[in-house]
C-alpha cells in the first residue's frame, strides 16, 4: 500500500448525497481480474454518455476543477462492498474524499488502499464546498499524522483509527500482521467452539 | 453481565484484541465468487502465502453467470474469464466448487443457508455486502472488501473493530398481503438508507419470531440497505428444523449437542443495546419504492413525498428525475413493462412458490417481460418437483437458471433504459439493473400481482 502522510491539493467538489458504489463503479465493470485501470470508468455513467462522449456537466469533466481531493455529499460510498470503488477513485488519482458521513464498508476498503476517508462536520463540508466552488484553485491541507484538513485558514480535526493510521503512515497492510500472528490464531482454534 | 446475541458470538471469536478498540476476528466460513476474489488470490500469490483453511471455504460463481443455456460456454468474454479464473483458483488453491452445472451452484447467499454452511453462532463472510443474509441464523455474518478476502484466506481473521448494537423489534400479526420484503423496506424507509451505519443489528419481537427461516434471511439481507454491517435474529425451532438434515449441517448427536449451544444464543433480560426502535407489524402494509436508494419507500397506496426530510433537496429532485417521478404523486396505474424475481433477497422456494399460487390460472399482461430466477440449483430442482415451472411457464413468466442475473446485470439480463422494473432485488440505484433502467423495488406478490396486471395497483384489490 502507498504511504500517505501529507497532501495539499486543490479539489473537485460533488456534492451529491448518497453516492453509491454502484455510480462510483458500475457492476459491468467489475469483470476484471487485476486492481488496475479502474480510474478510467469511475463514475462511468455520470461522467459518459452511452456513445461515449463525455458529459460536459459533470464535475470530473470540468477543466475547472482538479485535484487528489475529493469533496462528497453526505453517506458517501453506500451500497456495495466492491473494493473496486476505492481502486477507482485511487487509480484516477484523488487520494483523499472529504464528506460529512461514509458508509461503512467503503470507508474501511479506502483505508486498506491508501485513499484516505476524512469525515468533517456538514457545516465545514459545506464551507468548503463553498470556497472550492468560489475558487477552484482553493488549497486543501490534509495532515494524518496531526489528523487535520484545513483550507484559507479554516481547520478542523479528524478522527481515525490509531491502528490504521500507522498502517498508512507506514504503508503496512493487515495481512502483514494477521500472517505474524499464525501461532496465536491456532491456539485460539484450538480452544474455540467447533460447531 | 446480560449480553446481547450479538456479543455472545463476537465474544466467542477474538483472537485477541489491538490497540485503538481493534479485534482480531476469527472467521468460521468464507464464501467466495468470481467478482470479488481474483484479485485476492493473486495476491496471496504475490506474496507467496498458502491458503490458511480451505475447508473453511465454499466458492461459487453467480455474479456473472448466464441465466440460459448455463450448459454452453459463457458468451460474454470478460464474464468467461472471471468464471475461468474462479475454477483454476480454487483447483490451483484446492477449494470446494460448486460450479455451473453443479447441483450445488447458486447465489452464494442462498447455497450457504441451504447446505447448511450456514449455522448459528458462526462467523461468516465473502466479498459481497448481501452476506448479511446468513444472520437470519444468529451468524454474525457480513460483506468484506477484496482486500480483506486476501486476508481471510491468508489467516481465517480480519482486523475488525466492534460495531454498536442495534434492536429493531416488530410486535404483532402482519396484515394480509404483507411479507418480509414489506417489512424490512418499511424499516429502511423509517430508518433511512444510512441509519444503521455503524451497527449490527438484532431484529426481534413476535411479527419476527413468526416468520420463516427464508423470510427471516429476506431481512437480514437488506440490513446492509440501511448501511449495517449486518443483522441477525436468534436462532430457535424453526431455526433448528431447517438445518436438519442439511448436508453439511452437524448430524445424530453432534446436531443435538449443537442444539444445546444454539439455544443459549440469544440476548439476555435485561442486556442493552446503543439504540432500539420500535414497530407494530399492524402498521406495515405492502411497500415499493419511488427512488434510487432503498431507503426512498413508501406504501404501495401512498404518495411519493413532497420533499425529502433532511437530506439535500438536489439530491432528491436528482433521484425523481431519473425515475421519472413527480413530487406528491400515487404510483398506483403507473404502467410497468418489466418483472423480475430473484436476487438473494427473494429467490428462494418460499418465494417462487407464492408468486407461482398467485400467477396459478391467471396470465401476465401482454408487453410485460416476466423473468423469474432461482436463487440456487436445488432451488430450481425443488420448484420442478413441485410443478411450479408449469404454473409459471402457463402464465407467461419465464423461469431462467440460477444466479444474480438482473439484480445488478452483470450478464445479458439487463432491463432496458428508461423502462420501469419491478424487482424483488434489494437495490434501486441508478444503473443497477442496466444503465438507465428505472428500479422499483417490492415484494414477490407484489411483483407477481404487477406482471398480471401490467401496472401498479393497490394489491388489498388483487388477493385471491
Ligand atoms: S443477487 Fe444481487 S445482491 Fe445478491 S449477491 Fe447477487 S448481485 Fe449481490
Amino acid at each position: 500500500m502507498e504511504k500517505f502522510s501529507r497532501i495539499v491539493s486543490t479539489a473537485v467538489p460533488l456534492p451529491n448525497e448518497d453516492v453509491d458504489t454502484d455510480q462510483i463503479i458500475p457492476a459491468r465493470f467489475l469483470k476484471a481480474t487485476s486492481r488496475e485501470g479502474f480510474g478510467d470508468n469511475l463514475f462511468r455513467d455520470w461522467r459518459y454518455n452511452n456513445d461515449n462522449t463525455a458529459k460536459a456537466d459533470f464535475v470530473l469533466n470540468n477543466p475547472t476543477y482538479s485535484g487528489q481531493v475529493l469533496v462528497a455529499g453526505r453517506n458517501f460510498g453506500c451500497g456495495s462492498s466492491r473494493e473496486h470503488a476505492a481502486w477507482a477513485l485511487f487509480d484516477y488519482g484523488f487520494r483523499v474524499v472529504v464528506s460529512s458521513f461514509f458508509a461503512d464498508i467503503f470507508k474501511g476498503n479506502a483505508l486498506g488502499n491508501g485513499l484516505l476517508p476524512v469525515q468533517v462536520s456538514d457545516e465545514y463540508l459545506a464551507a468548503l464546498i463553498a470556497a472550492v466552488k468560489a475558487d477552484p484553485e482553493t488549497e486543501v491541507t490534509v495532515e494524518l499524522q496531526a489528523q487535520t484538513i484545513s483550507f484559507n485558514g479554516n481547520e478542523a480535526s479528524f478522527e481515525v483509527n490509531a491502528y490504521k493510521k500507522e498502517c498508512m503512515l507506514n504503508g503496512y497492510d493487515d495481512i502483514d500482521y494477521l500472517v505474524s500472528i499464525k501461532d496465536e490464531i491456532e491456539a485460539f482454534e484450538a480452544s474455540a467452539i467447533t460447531i | 453481565m446480560a449480553k446481547t446475541l450479538f456479543d455472545k458470538v463476537w465474544d466467542a471469536h477474538v483472537v485477541k484484541q489491538l490497540e485503538g478498540n481493534i479485534d482480531v476476528l476469527y472467521i468460521d466460513r468464507h464464501l467466495i465468487h468470481e467478482v470479488t476474489s481474483p484479485q485476492a488470490f493473486a495476491e496471496l500469490e504475490n506474496r507467496n502465502l498458502p491458503l490458511f483453511r480451505k475447508d473453511q471455504m465454499v466458492a461459487t460463481p453467480d455474479h456473472n453467470v448466464p441465466t440460459e443455456n448455463q450448459h454452453l460456454p459463457i458468451k460474454d468474454a470478460l464474464s468467461k474469464h472471471q468464471v475461468d479464473t474462479l475454477i483454476e483458483n480454487c483447483e490451483k488453491f484446492n477449494v470446494e466448487l460448486y460450479g455451473l452445472g453443479h447441483p450445488f451452484q447458486g447465489i452464494v447467499h442462498v447455497i450457504g443457508p441451504e447446505l447448511g454452511v450456514t449455522l448459528p453462532g458462526r462467523t461468516m463472510v465473502c466479498g459481497d455486502s448481501h452476506t448479511s443474509t446468513h444472520g437470519a441464523f444468529g451468524a454474525i455474518a457480513f460483506g468484506i472488501g477484496t482486500s480483506q478476502v486476501a486476508q481471510v484466506m491468508a489467516s481465517q481473521c480480519l482486523l475488525q473493530t466492534r460495531p454498536k448494537t442495534m434492536r429493531i423489534t416488530v410486535n404483532g400479526e402482519l396484515p394480509t398481503g404483507v411479507l418480509a420484503k414489506d417489512i424490512i423496506l418499511y424499516i429502511i424507509a423509517q430508518l433511512t438508507a444510512a441509519g444503521g451505519t455503524g451497527y449490527f443489528v438484532e431484529y426481534a419481537g413476535s411479527a419476527i419470531e413468526s416468520l420463516s427461516m427464508e423470510a427471516r434471511m429476506t431481512i437480514c439481507n437488506m440490513s446492509i440497505e440501511m448501511g449495517a454491517r449486518g443483522g441477525m435474529i436468534a436462532p430457535d425451532q424453526t431455526t433448528f428444523d431447517y438445518i436438519e438434515g442439511r448436508e453439511f449441517a452437524p448430524q445424530g448427536e453432534e446436531f443435538e449437542k449443537a442444539v444445546a449451544y444454539w439455544k443459549t444464543l440469544k440476548t439476555d433480560e435485561g442486556a442493552s443495546f446503543d439504540k432500539e426502535y420500535t414497530y407494530e407489524a399492524a402498521d406495515i402494509a405492502p411497500m415499493i419504492t419511488y427512488g434510487t436508494n432503498p431507503g426512498m419507500g413508501i406504501k404501495i397506496s401512498g404518495n411519493v413525498p413532497d420533499k425529502l426530510g433532511e437530506g439535500s433537496q438536489d439530491s432528491f429532485r436528482k433521484s425523481l428525475d431519473y425515475m421519472g417521478f413527480n413530487p406528491g404523486e400515487s404510483l398506483l396505474g403507473k404502467e410497468v413493462n418489466w418483472v423480475f424475481i430473484g436476487s438473494c433477497t427473494n429467490s428462494r422456494i418460499e418465494d417462487l412458490r407464492i408468486v407461482a399460487d398467485y400467477v396459478k390460472g391467471k396470465r401476465k399482461a401482454d408487453g410485460v417481460n416476466a423473468m423469474i430466477v432461482p436463487g440456487s440449483k436445488q432451488v430450481e430442482k425443488q420448484a420442478i418437483a413441485e410443478g411450479l415451472d408449469k404454473v409459471l411457464t402457463e402464465a407467461g413468466f419465464v423461469l431462467r437458471e440460477p444466479g444474480c442475473s438482473a439484480c445488478l446485470g452483470m450478464n445479458e439480463d439487463k432491463v432496458p433504459a428508461g423502462e420501469y422494473c419491478v424487482s424483488t432485488s434489494n437495490r434501486n440505484f441508478e444503473g443497477r439493473q442496466g444503465p438507465g433502467a428505472r428500479t422499483l423495488l417490492a415484494s414477490p406478490l407484489v411483483a407477481a400481482i404487477t406482471a398480471v396486471e401490467g401496472k401498479i395497483v393497490d394489491i388489498s384489490k388483487h388477493l385471491n
